[in-house]
């Protein structure tokens, strides 16, 4: 079933308690919802995100997405946004948890919500859902093709990641990752390395490596985009969101 | 192959450039080679010429191929190279 949805910008808490802005999605003919922090991608919070926490909502599910480039750049076009953070060396680790804390307090205080969170990244974003996982009570955790969450990054990158393999134990709910097989960064043996550090910390997880599929397999708008990768994907993904946020 | 590189140059340069709201000056620039916004390909040489100063905060993007990319670096040192130094040394702003 498609539900009905409405869709606004709203002001949330963040880390430290930084007001910024989020953009919500919530479905408006169920009497109860579990609910989803969408990541946006290293490219910011942009159109084709929205429209990915649009399709939650669609799907029954109430999705927050925090504009997590709001403090550098309040009102600038996305584009314009990500290439000043990606100038100033990307979003620290820890303001990027203390912003994904504050969507899942906003979405829990919902009034239609089952009190059930979880999370979904792309890109940079998978890294970040992994790592708020690793950090916050989330009931399911969904990693896009994130790279990073294993293999040190060149010490030439600027941009601040490190590989957060070494927090797996502090992840309490599943785990879905979705990777495509020609992807580099995460590559299929980084994945691999991701799931016997998952087995061995005795977590539930799903991986799927798509065929045919490299990074960014989900962009619709994007050359990279794979229609059977991201049909599939898009059904592991609701799938998952039924058995761990209902 | 598809991959996400991260990867970027940094730089700061003194410069103006014309915006979406007008020309402003502008203060550092970056240099890398990922997935493009608008250019229709996997990955891209993508420059940005920023000014990050948060009272003026402004930007101007390109996004080229690597052919494209060396084609324009080649002719930015043939430009500089073919002027007598005391004319380069004219670009140094009031």
């Amino acid at each position: 079933m498609i539900h009905n949805l409405r869709a606004d910008t709203v002001t949330i808490r963040g880390h430290g308690d930084d007001e910024i802005e989020a953009y919500l999605a919530v479905p408006t003919d169920v009497a109860s919802h579990g609910s989803i922090v969408v990541i946006h991608h290293l490219p910011g919070y942009d159109e084709t995100t929205k429209e990915i926490t649009r399709r939650f909502a669609a799907h029954g599910y109430a999705a927050l997405m925090p504009n997590l480039y709001h403090r550098e750049a309040p009102g600038a076009d996305s584009d314009d946004a990500a290439a000043l953070v990606r100038n100033s060396g990307g979003v620290p680790d820890e303001r990027l948890v203390g912003d994904v804390a504050g969507a899942m307090t906003y979405l829990k205080a919902l009034p239609a919500s089952n009190g059930k969170v979880a999370s979904i990244g792309y890109c940079s974003g998978g890294r970040q859902s992994f790592l708020s996982g690793c950090r916050l009570p989330l009931d399911g955790v969904i990693d896009c093709y994130g790279a990073f969450v294993v293999g040190t990054a060149p010490e030439t990158f600027p941009i601040r990641v490190t590989p957060v393999v070494d927090e797996v134990a502090g992840i309490s709910g599943e785990i879905l990752g979705l990777f495509g097989a020609e992807d580099k960064f995460p590559s299929p043996e980084q994945n691999d390395e991701l799931a016997e550090a998952l087995r061995a910390a005795q977590k539930t997880f799903t991986f799927r490596t798509y065929e045919n599929a490299g990074h960014a397999f989900f962009a619709s708008n994007r050359p990279s985009y794979r229609v059977e990768a991201a049909n599939e994907g898009w059904q592991e993904i609701f799938e998952f969101l039924k058995r761990t946020v209902g | 192959m598809s991959m996400c590189t991260y990867q970027t140059q940094t730089l700061q340069v003194n410069a103006s450039a014309k915006t979406a709201q007008g020309w402003a000056p502008m203060t550092d620039a970056s240099v890398y080679f990922d997935h493009p916004v608008h250019f229709m390909a996997d990955h891209a040489l993508i420059i940005d010429v920023l000014n990050t100063d948060e009272r003026s905060r402004a930007r101007v993007g390109l996004e080229m191929d690597a052919t494209s990319a060396r084609a324009l670096a080649e002719a930015i040192l043939r430009a500089l190279e073919s002027v007598p130094p005391a004319l380069r040394d004219e670009s140094f702003a009031h």
